[in-house]
């Protein structure tokens, strides 16, 4: 196990190396990050001198060095716009972006396996039909259209559900500001929550579904059945628990793609959350906010991946870790 | 029994006291972005001044028909060309406590020539002069017709409060573009409105400044939220679901949608944003010929662009200065004229017409690449093709600077209110040690225009000003020195009771010191 995680670890760096060096060579590509510092009547030998200060001049591989010696020291630079190391603007955002990939986590984990489950025992089913016929609709339409058109329904018409914010937060233990802890913040999660999870939820349900009547068809799945036990623990205990290792691996790479999504989710809600930061940094050319927050979900791929390698140790324990003897 | 009646009474005048600052007013305001910094002097944007406003207040304002309001200045006269003398309001105090006297303007002025953004509107300027405590002198260099205009942008800051060093060992008064000075975190004005909290880019919380010195003001806000919504959309939707009270800027597709939804007003004014398209001379040979620029002039429907693309959120112009602005000449109409152009397209030797490239950005101005596809597509009737290429503002700018395109997109806000900052900027022959013509990606140069924006400069007889600039608008319009579009119009949506109509302007910074809520 330790052997597996240091591996990995250097892996990471590695990744880290790499990703660091084509943010920093796009960064020219973005645009000119003055425009945004200054006021249009400003003149070019102002812009030129701010240029010098901000070290913007200088070539790219001075630059580079000077960023990835901080960077050793753990400071991935400045933001422009919030005038804070852009680490700390980052890590600020970071409670409220996990409280929306917690909701819908939480969402597509308690809908996907109980429909899955459903829709491959009784495929013929009416309401196995109406499910399938669903996830269809929420595999394909897009993201921002599925959160205006809940905005519009039960924001404005019906008023049940603030349109926009992530409203009061509660601390947990001091530590951890979350919205899942005040009834204000919990309103204000459910219409972001939702959309987040419209793109996973029918994948997962199908997954499930056509994961679960191929174990249901297996040899061992027969011999239960011979052997005489009862249905709901040849389904739930020796079907689904191999059903699940799939579905655990494309879950840890569809984390990435949730991180994706949140950037659109949190763009339409004003959720104050890293995504919306990213988009908001692009547009404001904020290059090391850019270059940080690439750096930082790197990270969260890569520690997530490890999570989801060593779960899926802990669920099949006939898989063997790289490094394990 | 006596005793008990008072007690009664007591209680009944605490519990009308909690009733009463129950009934505190509070709006929540969404604007499309949230003031960058604190410190008014930082960034000259529209963003800043709304919020500069709020927090601060200036010598003197713009009224609505571009007249000026005195504010912290009571009244001013001019005791030679150089000079204008200014008398401070007594009684006014800043956030601290501390008491406005005349040395805080002289400092606040001092700190605007140091500001990369200020010090170029105020290089006409020379000093301030303490007369006594409520008396000071504004010197400009030379005879200078916009002191007024220019006092529009002297917020008074507390001089004691940004006097001294941080812990750090850092000045107070540093104005640091991108780093963390004092006054980026930190401020005291003499403005209606107190900073409570402020979470950058999530929402900012203003509180009404119980001392604030204008008592005649009927403003009874007492608590202001301002959050940045970004996206158009959730704006709109989250005044039509009531979470937030008054919107700004509000997009003209959801013009009919807020009209009709009966318990929302809708407020627009036309704005003093002029929208351009520059032909570059040293690009194009062609553009070097008067009669090919007036071929393209007439061929351009600014008001078929008006009513289809901008759906009459916008005012067709024929020149750069807005209505009520000195320059404003009421003899330019828009000529489209596609028969004339055709013709002088012929005159000019072009009758086949050539191929241009034209850049314009995508998320800079109200429908930018909209208007940008219908010019092209209208000059391609003269037998001019374009090359049409439209990007991101941030990647734009570079390219704008840079002069990449044949045909560039420009929409310019004089910072000055008057016509004179569009001409040195836009028209005027580029010269890079003066920065004249520093947006003049045409390279449209006229000594005689040169010559007359100086004259200008030095004016001080408006009406001799408004002659000459209206004739610099003339010649322009004459010689087709670029292809003016529209005037952006301006809006604003807020919930009925919030009475934002008084109180908005074509600059765009609500007095929201003023707002009055009805119940």
């Amino acid at each position: 196990m330790l052997a597996f995680l240091i591996k990995r670890l250097a892996q990471a760096i590695a990744v880290m190396f790499v990703i660091s060096i084509i943010s920093f060579s796009i960064q020219d590509n973005l645009g000119d990050p003055l425009r945004e510092l200054v006021g249009q009547s400003v003149s070019e030998a102002e812009r030129q001198a701010l240029r010098d200060e901000l070290g913007l001049n200088d070539p790219f591989i001075t630059q580079y060095l000077r960023f990835a010696g901080k960077a050793l020291q753990g400071d991935l630079g400045t933001s422009y716009f919030f005038k804070k190391p852009a680490l700390e603007v980052i890590l600020s955002k970071l409670s409220a972006t996990l409280d929306l990939v917690f909701g819908a986590t939480l969402i597509i984990i308690s809908f996907s396996v109980p429909f899955g489950v459903y829709c491959a025992l009784k495929p013929q089913n009416w309401f196995a039909k109406t499910i399938m016929g669903l996830s269809t609709i929420g595999i394909s339409v897009p993201v921002f259209l599925t959160a205006i058109g809940l905005i519009y329904i039960f924001a404005i018409e019906l008023g049940w559900a603030p349109a926009f914010g992530r409203g009061e937060t509660g601390s947990f233990l001091g530590l951890w500001d979350s919205a899942f802890l005040t009834k204000d913040g919990l309103a204000h999660l459910v219409l972001p929550s939702i959309t987040l999870a419209s793109i996973m939820l029918p994948l997962f349900i199908r997954l499930i579904r056509s994961e679960m009547q191929e174990v249901l068809q297996s040899e061992y799945v027969r011999f239960a059945w011979a052997k005489g036990l009862f249905p709901n623990r040849i389904h739930y205990v020796h079907a689904l628990k191999n059903t699940m290792l799939p579905v655990i691996t494309v879950g840890g790479v569809q984390i990435g793609t949730m991180v994706a999504y949140t950037i659109l989710t949190e763009t339409v809600f004003q959720w104050p959350g890293m995504g919306f930061l990213f988009l908001e940094a692009v547009n404001r050319v904020d290059t090391p906010l850019i270059v940080a927050y690439l750096i930082v979900v790197g990270a969260i791929f890569i520690f997530v991946n490890t999570v989801v390698d060593i779960i899926y140790g802990l669920v099949n324990p006939t898989v063997k870790l790289i490094g394990n003897k | 029994m006596i005793k008990q009646a008072v007690n009664s009474l007591a209680v009944l005048a605490l519990s009308a006291g909690i009733m009463m600052s129950a009934q505190a007013n509070t709006i929540k305001i969404a604007y499309d972005a949230d003031p960058v910094t604190l410190d008014p002097q930082e960034q000259l944007s529209g963003g800043m001044l709304q919020f500069s406003h709020m927090a601060f207040d200036p010598l003197v304002r713009w009224d609505r028909e571009l007249g000026f309001e005195p504010r912290l200045a009571e009244k001013w006269t001019r005791i030679d060309e150089k000079t204008m003398r200014f008398t401070l309001r007594k009684g006014v105090t800043f956030h601290t406590g501390n008491k406005l006297t005349s040395k805080d303007i002289q400092f606040s002025f001092n700190r605007l020539k140091e500001s990369p953004d200020f010090k170029g509107i105020f290089t006409e300027f020379e000093s301030v002069k303490i007369i006594d405590d409520h008396t000071f002198d504004l010197v400009t260099k030379s005879a200078f017709p916009l002191v007024l205009n220019n006092a529009t942008y002297i917020f008074a800051m507390d001089s004691k409060f940004y006097s001294g060093k941080e812990a750090n060992g850092k000045n107070k008064d540093e104005i640091v573009k991108s780093g963390n000075s004092f006054a980026s975190r930190n401020l005291s004005g003499t403005g209606p409105y107190i900073v409570s909290n402020r979470e950058q880019g999530v929402r900012v919380d203003f509180k009404r400044y119980a001392n604030y010195w204008d008592k005649t003001s009927k403003g009874n806000v007492d608590n202001i939220v301002l959050t940045p919504i970004k996206e158009s959309p959730t704006r709109v939707a989250a005044l039509l679901a009531g979470d937030v009270d008054f919107i700004a800027p509000v997009p003209p597709t959801d013009h009919d949608r807020i009209k009709k939804s009966g318990n929302v007003d809708l407020v627009t004014m036309s704005g003093t944003r002029i929208i351009t398209f520059q032909m570059n001379q040293e690009r194009v040979e062609a553009f070097k010929d008067v009669r090919v620029r007036l071929a393209m002039a007439y061929a351009v429907n600014q008001e078929g662009i008006v009513k289809k693309i901008m759906k009459n959120f916008a005012t067709p112009a024929a020149q750069m200065s807005p209505e009520g602005y000195l320059g404003y000449n009421p003899n330019l109409k828009p000529r489209y004229d596609l028969k004339k152009a055709k013709q002088l397209m012929k005159e000019a030797g072009y009758e086949k017409g050539f191929t241009v490239t034209m850049l314009a950005p995508n998320n800079r101005y109200v429908n930018d690449d909209k208007i940008a596809q219908a010019v092209a597509s209208m000059l391609g009737k003269i037998g001019i093709k374009v090359d049409l290429k439209t990007m991101p503002k941030a990647q734009y700018w570079p390219a704008y600077d840079a002069r990449s395109g044949d045909m560039q997109m420009i929409g310019w806000h004089a910072d000055t209110e008057d016509s004179n900052n569009f001409y040195e900027f836009l028209a005027a022959c580029v010269n890079k040690e003066t920065g004249r013509g520093q947006y003049n990606s045409g390279n449209y140069c006229n000594k005689n225009v040169d010559a007359m924006i100086d004259q200008a400069n030095t004016e001080t007889d408006p009406s001799k000003r408004a002659a000459i600039m209206q004739k610099i608008e003339k010649i322009l319009f004459d010689e087709a020195a670029f292809i003016p579009l529209h005037w952006q119009d301006l809006s604003w949506a807020a919930k009925k009771g919030v009475n934002v109509s008084p109180i908005v302007n074509k600059m765009n910074y609500p007095y929201l010191g003023d707002l009055v809520i009805t119940k």
